[in-house]
């Protein structure tokens, strides 16, 4: 149990790590941008219920639907991998599960991004044909 | 470290019951945490049951009574009795408070639990240890950092700029607001917690002082004060009435403007 570090040396740490202010900012960025994002693709999914396959495809194939869209998977899913980055970093202590919980959030967020931005340009650019 | 459930030496046993003397008017029940260091015992929850009558109005005054007539082996701290030391802070009916400045009345319920500042090392009873606390209040240079040559006399400030440390410099460290911190329990190694930073806030905007870019430096760090997420327990206990979370916000906002 004996440790002779001193508290000043104990309570500084690694120092400051000389970043944190635009992951902050990004936060509170991203969080503005969804706010008209989400109320827009609440509004879209109400009228694709209401569509059949082909209207549906004809909807996407607008660039404006397309890339708001896109956006809102994209920027929610940067949303979502910077909150669940900070609820991993308050929580888990043990280096191995931090790193490894850290890895999968990136790894899922970035693969869910990756798919629907795909997915999304390949119904508007091609019509939705396979 | 988060710690949803105590280490098995920690978990706290029933203990000891001393009823109220013959002839007692008005009992109140207080459950007090005990921790001896020097026995292999875990702590315990005794209880004493008081006649408030004999005592004064304050929970430091109950405390003050059980040592001297009851119980001797009591620890606390305590020391000016009136707010402004703030030796005495503790865990009182679930909320972190000095215990001279709250009366036992404010407490509901027939029995008034006190245990020691949360989540903080326990030396004996409701004595916390406060080495890391103050060694992060010393962190962030608590005092003027001046590179320009010093004048004669004082170092000057405007009314308007003395004002700004109004609602800061008032705080007296009891660290009610950093153990009732969620934040600081989990990391309270790395994040300095809402009393060291509002420290720093109030060198931050001192007018006089000239290290504001070091100081700045010296926080911006995910943990040191990114780990505050405006839960606001920090201002809803402090005894002082002031208001951390804001400081923090402050701070927050200062390093955006050194970006944008």
């Amino acid at each position: 149990m004996t440790d002779f570090r001193t508290p000043r040396s104990r309570a500084q740490g690694l120092g400051a790590a000389g970043h944190g202010v635009s992951h902050w900012i990004f936060e509170r960025v991203s969080s503005v941008a969804l706010i008209p994002l989400v109320l827009w693709g609440v509004f879209a999914v109400l009228r694709l219920a209401r569509s059949d396959y082909e209207m549906a495809v004809a909807w996407l194939a607008s660039p404006v639907n397309a890339v708001l869209l896109a956006l809102l998977a994209v920027v929610s899913l940067m949303h979502m991998h910077s909150g669940m980055r900070v609820v991993v970093e308050d929580y888990i202590h043990r280096r191995i599960t931090k790193a490894g919980l850290l890895l999968l959030n990136l790894f899922v967020c970035a693969l869910f991004g990756a798919l629907a931005l795909f997915s999304i340009l390949k119904v508007a650019l091609s019509g939705g044909a396979y | 470290m988060v710690e949803l459930a105590l280490p098995k030496n920690s978990r706290v046993q029933k203990g000891r019951h001393h009823p109220a003397p013959a002839g007692a008017k008005k009992v109140k029940t207080f459950k007090v945490y005990r921790y001896d260091p020097e026995g292999a015992e875990n702590p315990r929850w005794d209880t004493y049951d008081v006649d408030v009558e004999a005592c004064g109005p304050m929970v430091l005054d109950a405390l003050i009574h059980i040592k001297n007539t009851v119980d001797p082996t009591l620890a606390f701290r305590r020391s000016c009795r009136e707010g402004v030391c703030g030796s005495c802070a503790m865990n009182i009916g679930g909320r972190n408070t000095l215990a001279c400045t709250h009366g036992w009345e404010e407490v509901p319920g027939q029995t008034c639990t006190i245990s020691p500042l949360p989540h903080m090392p326990v030396i004996k009873d409701l004595v916390p240890d406060m080495t890391l606390f103050y060694a992060q209040y010393a962190s962030i240079e608590p005092w003027l950092h001046t590179k320009t040559p010093e004048p004669q006399g004082e170092w000057l400030q405007t009314p308007a700029d003395r004002e700004k440390l109004d609602g800061l410099y008032e705080c007296i460290l009891c660290a009610c607001c950093s153990t009732s911190c969620p934040s600081y329990w989990w990391n309270g190694d790395k994040y300095l917690g809402p009393a060291a930073l509002l420290h720093a806030y109030r060198w931050l905007i001192d007018s006089r002082d000239e290290a504001t870019g070091e100081r700045l430096d010296d926080l911006e760090d995910p943990f040191k004060l990114y780990r505050c997420h405006t839960i606001m327990n920090c201002a809803q206990v402090c005894p002082k009435g002031l208001n951390p979370a804001k400081a923090i916000a402050e701070v927050k906002k200062m390093l955006v403007d050194r970006v944008i």
